[in-house]
């Protein structure tokens, strides 16, 4: 188990980079406590799965330095850096049964075979494979062969950290949940430093404690899920998380109040704003209340998602999205109002801290 | 003889379409109009008992259905549930051990897919690598003889609905995942298929482009007259799509009607298994100790959200619970709970920190529990379809 | 139920037709062949299993097949593990992987026949290149049958292994890079890779060019013709354009044939065992719309 620093990590494929822009990753610094489980979300190309091959070793970074427990290991190849990687797409070894799939690393460490063989049991009745353990790994379906990978992931008590790189994009929904909860399940029990690569904001807010929220190669907001839910800091993150995102709509401040049209929108305080700076008010669709006064606004669709629904509306020609609790009426001809605890200004994109909102 | 098949010729021809058709169908089965739903009028599908086996396994199990055009028809179902079969078969891509499959009128049994009008787009992003995004949504038009000014105003078309109009000069390589799709949707839409078919198209992508395109699919192919079906192993996905849902299971269509009503009053377990995310809450109960309120009920079962911390009104359950896990996604918590012998997930509004172990009263309104029999039927219809 | 539609006979009829005038009819008359006595005018005598009794009575017919498998066996035991080891050592990018492939191809350009001249002269003790440098050693084709046996066992490893190397190449490169990340994370060893993650991800490849080599040599021909040439026959082939009776000829090959058809037979099912799926996939693959 380890604490993992990463140093001014600066990553281009494509040598001698000139400008930002060549750097898939611009800038990192982030530090991973040990036995925290982290996530990093962001959408394709936003760099993730760069910085997690760079802690693993399988990528070496341009520049920057990865520390473990304090020691220096950027120029530690991936076999010597006692780590556990999961990846995307199934890797099993065809020729080995499920059980031999889940001792290779073990094996590979000389482990003793007692020690071995209590082990592999374990993983398998975690990762629910023990009816197919000595059935080839070969003429098994794509999702028991991912859970075979995870399974290799989690062998390994004494590794540094566990890796997970989408790891369950090819399984079903309803499996999803029972293998999450397996990983932290296992989490809880280890305490193993466990980071996490997914675009699936479920995935990520649901895994990890601590989520690392990624966009165009540098990060932009570190946090529990509750912070990114309630107090997001960009609007990136504001958008990116929360189904539908954040609505973020151009804004004008007067005092201590947002006006949007003729009408106004109470903050908590007035802020403290450059003239130039470009402002947007942010606020969840659950924490946008449709009742018989406020703003008005026009029901454009409406979505039904089960145990909520979801009203998409036309207020003064700007898109806003309302949730709907399960058998909650919409109004007839309904009005915006938007609840003080989710209220957000940002100025050029970053969330201005206006001290009371959003507890 | 040549003067016998040229009088036959030449009177079916001067036939109604009907008959023209009927013609076609025996002699060359070779569809006149068919598919061919340029003008926009309504398509129907009609699958009749369609089964088919493979090595002793039932991959169709006699699926009848009648799908219609102006919605989504949404397949759903879990991996190997017989989707894609069912797709394929539909296409005319495989033949049906059994049954028939009729399109607008027409059987359609066992005609190949090159002589349908038939458009599908995969979950692997195909388009052709050596052409610009132009040719790749010119190329149905191309193989139809379009003339060129038509192909090019159809192209703007298109392009301008699937916001693909500043990379019309770029390979389809050079494109993001989401922008990918994105033209091999504009191929499906160019050819003006009668019958379009989408097999998890948005399963590669990422979750806020398939929010995204998700929202903008059933308007693209609305108005097309196309009927459109489309495949996904996810609930939610199948409720925002609306229109309708067959939910499959082992190579059957458990139930068939609109999206909200077979999530709502499902007709079988299996089926409100397989609509729910996450999974839905069930406990068998015997005889003895079966509530009165369900007579007849084997199996029980309540949905995640339905499961509450505090009774809602006077008729509530009440069950003792652990507390296994929990996992929060910042605005509402999933907390695994074990109940008896069983693994129930709770959602709850709100982050809500139990200690894991911790014990626990939750409460079910008697309203929204589902009762099923034996044989897993569901018993009375829940009355809250609201 | 509609009937099914009898045009598809039409469609199949081509290959039907096509596949008679080139195996079918051919095979049949070679069959017809084997149980008649064909006098010196042009008589037909129907002589039953006579041919066959012969043939499989015949030492030389025996000796044949024995050398034939031993010339076989020795083949696959050098070119498919030479194949994959420089398939193993050839450059995955760069400008290296055109140059080699091309290198590669050369010697399965070079016409079978050539080949055998080549060789012919190469192993020649006064002027070829080879022979000059074995002689002292003692080595000499023409006169040593042991020296044949090498020559012509060098003659079809260098002909032929890069063949095998071809193929074990496609099926190495077509490995995802995940299975060597995962195997490195794993602690695997360099041998343990090999083992686990590229033999088995070349088994497919591998079963063809087992097969493929297998075919080829056992029906080898023109090299040992070209080298031999004169000499006792060796080799079923050769034992074969040496047998003056027709009637024998024909029984000789259609054993010839049937030993083919019988050990490629064996060798597929031996290497595709316990193979979960068939070699074709059909897959989510379709024709793009």
């Amino acid at each position: 188990m380890a604490r993992i620093d990463l140093q001014n990590i600066r990553h281009a494929y494509a040598p001698d980079p000139k400008s930002d822009a060549d750097y898939a990753l611009k800038r990192v610094d982030q530090a991973f406590d040990d036995g925290g489980a982290y996530a990093l979300l962001g959408p394709s190309g936003c760099g993730k799965t760069s910085l997690l091959n760079i802690i693993s070793g399988l990528v070496a970074p341009t520049a920057g330095r990865v520390l473990f427990n304090g020691e220096d290991v950027t120029a530690r190849p991936t076999e010597k850096r006692n780590i556990a990687q999961v990846f995307q797409f199934p890797v099993v070894y065809d020729s080995m049964t499920v059980r031999e799939n889940l001792a290779f690393p073990l094996r590979n460490r000389r482990k003793k075979p007692d020690d071995i063989a209590r082990r592999v049991n374990e993983v398998l009745d975690l990762v629910s494979l023990t009816a197919l353990a000595d059935r080839r790994a070969r003429g098994l379906t794509a999702d028991e062969k991912q859970k075979i990978s995870l399974g290799r992931g989690l062998v390994r008590s004494d590794v540094n950290a566990i890796l997970f790189d989408e790891p369950l994009t090819v399984v079903d929904p309803q499996v999803k949940w029972e293998l999450r909860a397996s990983l932290r399940d296992v989490h809880r029990r280890t305490r193993t430093t466990m980071v996490y690569v997914t675009h699936d904001q479920t995935e990520a807010l649901t895994f990890a404690d601590k989520v690392v929220v990624m966009y165009d190669g540098e990060i932009v907001q570190v946090g529990s899920p509750a912070d990114l839910f309630d107090r997001p800091q960009h609007t990136f993150v504001g958008h990116f998380i929360g189904s539908p995102g954040m609505n973020i709509m151009p804004a004008s401040v007067d005092g201590a109040a947002v006006r949007l049209g003729e009408h106004s929108v109470p903050l908590a305080s007035a802020p403290r704003l450059d003239a130039l700076q470009k402002l947007q008010l942010g606020v969840r669709p659950e924490f946008v209340r449709l009742s018989a006064t406020g703003i008005p606004a026009t029901i454009v669709r409406m979505e039904d998602a089960g145990r909520y629904r979801v009203a998409h509306l036309d207020m003064l020609g700007m898109p806003v999205a309302a949730m709907l609790r399960e058998g909650e009426a919409a109004p007839a001809a309904p009005h915006i109002s938007f609840d003080p605890a989710g209220v957000h200004l940002y100025a050029d994109s970053w969330r201005v801290d206006l001290g009371g909102a959003a507890q | 003889m040549l003067t016998t098949s040229d009088a036959c010729c030449s009177a079916a021809v001067q036939q109604s379409a009907f008959l023209r058709l009927r013609f076609d169908d025996r002699g060359n089965r070779r569809l006149m109009c068919g598919d061919d739903c340029s003008d926009g009028s309504a398509g129907m599908l009609e699958l009749k008992e369609v089964s088919r086996r493979i090595n002793g396994v039932d991959h169709l199990a006699g699926i009848s259905m009648r799908i219609e055009s102006g919605v989504m028809n949404v397949l759903l179902g879990p991996a190997r549930a017989g989707k894609t079969s069912l797709m394929r078969a539909m296409a005319g891509l495989d033949r049906p051990g059994g049954g028939e499959i009729w399109f607008n009128g027409v059987n359609v049994t066992g005609v190949g897919v090159a002589k349908r009008n038939v458009a599908m787009v995969y979950q692997q992003f195909i388009n052709y690598p050596g052409w610009t995004v132009r040719e790749n949504i010119a190329s149905p038009l191309k193989v139809k003889r379009t003339p060129a000014a038509e192909i090019e105003s159809e192209v703007q078309r298109v392009a301008e609905l699937l916001r693909l109009t500043p990379y019309l000069e770029r390979k389809p390589l050079e494109l993001s995942g989401g922008q990918q799709q994105r033209v091999a949707m504009a191929r499906a839409i160019v050819k003006k298929a009668g019958l379009v078919l989408l097999d998890e198209p948005l399963a590669n992508l990422d979750y806020k482009l398939r929010e995204e395109l998700r929202a903008e699919l059933p308007k693209l192919f609305a108005d097309s007259g196309a009927v459109v079906v489309y495949a996904t192993t996810e609930p939610l996905e199948a409720l925002l799509l609306g229109g309708m849902t067959a939910t499959m299971s082992e190579g059957r269509v458990t139930q068939f009607g609109p999206s909200h009503q077979v999530y709502r009053v499902p007709a079988d377990l299996i089926t409100a298994e397989t609509y729910s995310d996450p999974p839905l809450n069930v406990f068998s109960v015997t005889a003895a100790a079966r509530p009165a309120r369900f007579p007849g009920a084997a199996t029980l079962a309540v949905r995640p959200h339905h499961v509450r911390l505090s009774p809602k009104s006077g008729e509530a359950d009440a069950y003792a619970a652990t507390v296994l896990s929990m996992e929060t996604n910042g605005s509402e918590t999933f907390v695994h709970l074990r109940v008896g012998d069983a693994r129930w997930v709770m959602l709850t509004h709100g982050v809500h920190a139990f200690e894991v172990g911790a014990a626990l009263t939750v409460h079910v309104e008697s309203g929204d529990v589902m009762s099923f029999d034996s044989a897993g039927r569901a018993l009375a219809l829940s009355a809250r379809a609201a | 139920m509609k009937p099914v539609s009898q045009k598809a006979w039409f469609l199949v009829a081509p290959v039907l037709l096509l596949v008679a005038f080139t195996a079918i009819i051919p095979l049949m008359t070679v069959v017809n062949y084997s149980v008649q006595y064909v006098a010196t005018n042009a008589q037909f005598h129907w002589v039953g299993d006579l041919w066959y009794r012969e043939v499989l009575h015949s030492e030389k017919f025996w000796n044949a097949l024995w050398r034939n498998l031993v010339f076989s066996g020795i083949i696959l035991a050098i070119q498919i593990p030479l194949g994959v080891l420089i398939a193993l050592n050839m450059p995955r990018k760069g400008w290296g992987v055109p140059t080699c492939l091309v290198l590669m191809s050369l010697p399965l350009l070079i016409p079978w026949y050539v080949v055998g001249m080549i060789w012919q002269m190469f192993g020649r003790v006064d002027i070829g290149l080879m022979g000059v440098m074995l002689r002292d050693f003692g080595y000499n084709y023409e006169g040593d049958p042991l020296d044949a046996w090498f020559t012509l066992i060098i003659m079809d490893v260098w002909h032929w292994t890069s063949l095998v190397a071809l193929l074990a190449y496609a099926g190495l490169v077509s490995i995802p890079n995940a299975y060597y990340q995962a195997a490195r994370i794993d602690g695997a060893s360099g041998w343990q890779v090999f083992l686990h993650v590229q033999l088995p991800r070349m088994a497919r490849v591998l079963t063809i060019a087992v097969l493929l080599r297998f075919m080829d040599s056992f029906m080898i021909f023109t090299e040992p013709f070209a080298v031999i040439a004169g000499g006792d026959p060796v080799f079923l082939s050769t034992e074969l354009s040496q047998t003056v009776e027709l009637g024998q000829r024909a029984a000789m090959s259609i054993i010839y044939f049937l030993i083919i058809l019988l050990l490629s037979w064996v060798f597929y099912t031996v290497m595709t065992r316990d193979d979960g799926e068939p070699i074709q996939t059909g897959g989510k693959s379709g024709s793009a719309s």
